[in-house]
């Protein structure tokens, strides 16, 4: 199958600091694929530079064999295909659940209004959070507004959805929601990138999980291998201080 | 005689006789101080974007970069002589260097308005830059990840935030305006302040007219930060949600298809 994206010799370094020291793989249509690793280890750093939300220090990201690292890009539609879902939600403060499922199909897609009512109701459906739709954020528990903030980016309809820790900012009871949520779009075949601690989640829903250590990928492989039999040491080691507790 | 009366006659017979000039100048006072403050708003909202607009060193032209910073260098000076100067003295610069200097004769009236809304942006544009920071970055990323551009972003979700935060700034300006406006006397505007000035020395009654002058300055701006609270808790929206029933979207939807 062809490669939605292909990541070549990927780095990135703040000043001295070389956060990402070569990074190269690929994404398939349908892969689900965990990122795990140590805290700064440059998991947040990669995705952020797949979406261009940081610039690359060097090497390329090939979307359908285009370098979207290239001056000229059009960044905006490229991000239109390329969703992502944050840490801290970031729900538009000023909107309620509806509007801001609605606001990008409306000023970036130019959808019409019932269209885009009707396409943002299915994904707050999908994610249980189609009664809420008049609420604001801030009146919404933090496993709430992440469902809200997966609907909101499935609403864009993106080729592949990146995901940034999406359960590390909630209480443990709410984690369960949303990655029930995740689960059910892993099923259905959405193409997910998903940066987690949750390594139940990383072993039993993904297809390939990459283990990131100091800027570079230390192990790739099935769940399995990964967490079956790692062949690293730094693998075993990360991964050992996850069955203790 | 008025000589003959007590306080409160003396105010009674001031209020008849200029009750209706009194009126009329508060209505001045106010207008300049709306309209001022609005244009001033529009100022400093145009001035806090420009100064907000990000530089994207790999993707804008040399020219766009050189053109943003001849315009912020020009809107920093532009804040720091109107921020720093007097606007009794930013009036009469004005009112008389524009018709000395450029010929052009301003009327009154268009100097006022002019130099307090100006005055305003000045301010404004230093508390819109302030708001717009304030806004949580994760608002801009989570707007740039569905794929809006800059102007997008600003205009559908950082904009209307940072107007909210930097509400209760915009009403301390009206309120000020309201009260500074008195300074306008010096270029003739005929305002409150200035028909006080012409009563109290037309019949010495300096205490008298203050007394009235005061009062009505008090009721105008107490009444304008009382309407601003509540545009405030209006803009918040209720504390409550209504759950919308499921089965009713539904039916909402099924409606609007047929
Ligand atoms: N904007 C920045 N400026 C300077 N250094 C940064 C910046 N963003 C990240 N870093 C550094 O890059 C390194 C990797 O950070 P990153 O957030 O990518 O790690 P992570 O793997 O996502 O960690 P975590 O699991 O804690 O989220 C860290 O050392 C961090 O301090
Ligand atoms: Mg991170």
């Amino acid at each position: 199958m062809e490669n939605i994206l292909e990541i070549r010799n990927l780095k990135k370094s703040f000043g001295s600091h070389g956060v990402l020291r070569d990074i190269s793989f690929t994404v398939k249509a349908g892969d689900v694929i965990s990122i795990i690793g140590a805290s700064g280890s440059g998991k947040s750093t990669m995705l952020r530079c797949i979406n261009q939300l940081e610039d690359a220090t060097s090497g390329q990201i090939l979307y359908h064999g285009e370098d979207i690292t290239a001056p000229k890009v059009d960044v905006p539609a490229y991000r239109k295909k390329v969703g992502m879902v944050f840490q801290n939600f970031n729900l538009f403060e000023n909107m309620n659940v509806l509007e801001n499922c609605m606001v990008g199909q409306r000023k970036v897609a130019r959808k019409s209004k019932e269209e885009a009512e009707q396409k943002a109701l299915f994904y707050l459906e999908k994610v249980g959070m189609a009664p809420y739709i008049k609420a604001k954020p801030r009146q919404l528990s933090g496993g709430q507004k992440q469902r809200v903030a997966i609907a909101r980016a499935l609403a864009m309809e993106p080729e592949i959805l990146l995901f940034d820790e999406p359960t590390s900012a909630l209480d443990p009871q709410m984690v369960g929601e949303v990655l029930q949520v995740m689960e059910k779009l892993a099923q259905e075949g959405l193409t997910m990138l998903i940066v987690t601690h949750e390594m139940a989640f990383a072993r039993e829903v993904s297809k390939r999980v990459i283990f990131m250590a100091d800027g570079v990928i230390e192990e790739e492989g099935t769940p399995e291998e990964v967490f079956g039999s790692p062949r690293s040491e730094k693998t075993r080691e990360f991964l050992s201080r996850f069955r203790k507790c | 005689m008025i000589s003959d009366m007590n306080f409160f006659e003396r105010i009674l017979y001031i209020l008849e006789r200029y009750g209706a000039s009194y009126l009329k100048g508060a209505g001045t006072t106010l207008l300049i101080a709306i309209v001022s403050t609005a244009v001033g708003c529009i100022i400093g909202f145009a001035a806090g974007v420009v100064q907000t607009i990000p530089v994207d060193q790999k993707r804008d032209s040399f020219f766009k970069r050189i053109l943003l910073r001849i315009l912020r260098l020009i809107l920093d000076i532009y804040v720091e002589v109107f921020r720093g100067t007097p606007m009794i003295v930013q009036a009469v610069f004005i009112y008389y260097g524009l018709s000395q200097m450029c010929n052009i004769q301003l009327g009154m009236w268009q100097a006022a308005f002019l130099v307090v809304s100006v005055n305003t942006g000045a301010y404004m544009a230093e508390s819109v830059r302030g708001g717009i920071i304030s806004v949580d970055p994760g608002q801009m990323e989570g707007a740039k990840a569905i794929g809006m551009n800059h102007v997008q972003a600003m205009t559908c979700v950082i904009l209307p935030q940072a107007f909210r935060n930097i509400l209760p700034q915009i009403g301390n300006n009206l309120i000020i305006n309201i009260k500074d406006t008195s300074v306008l006397s010096v270029i003739s505007i005929v305002d409150l302040f200035f028909v006080h000035k012409s009563v109290a020395g037309a019949l010495y009654t300096y205490f008298e007219s203050a007394t009235i002058v005061m009062l009505i300055y008090l009721t105008m701006t107490v009444v304008t930060s009382r309407l601003l609270r509540l545009l405030e808790v209006k803009l918040d929206g209720s504390d409550n949600y209504e759950m919308t029933d499921t089965m009713d979207i539904g039916n909402q939807l099924g409606k609007k298809r047929s």
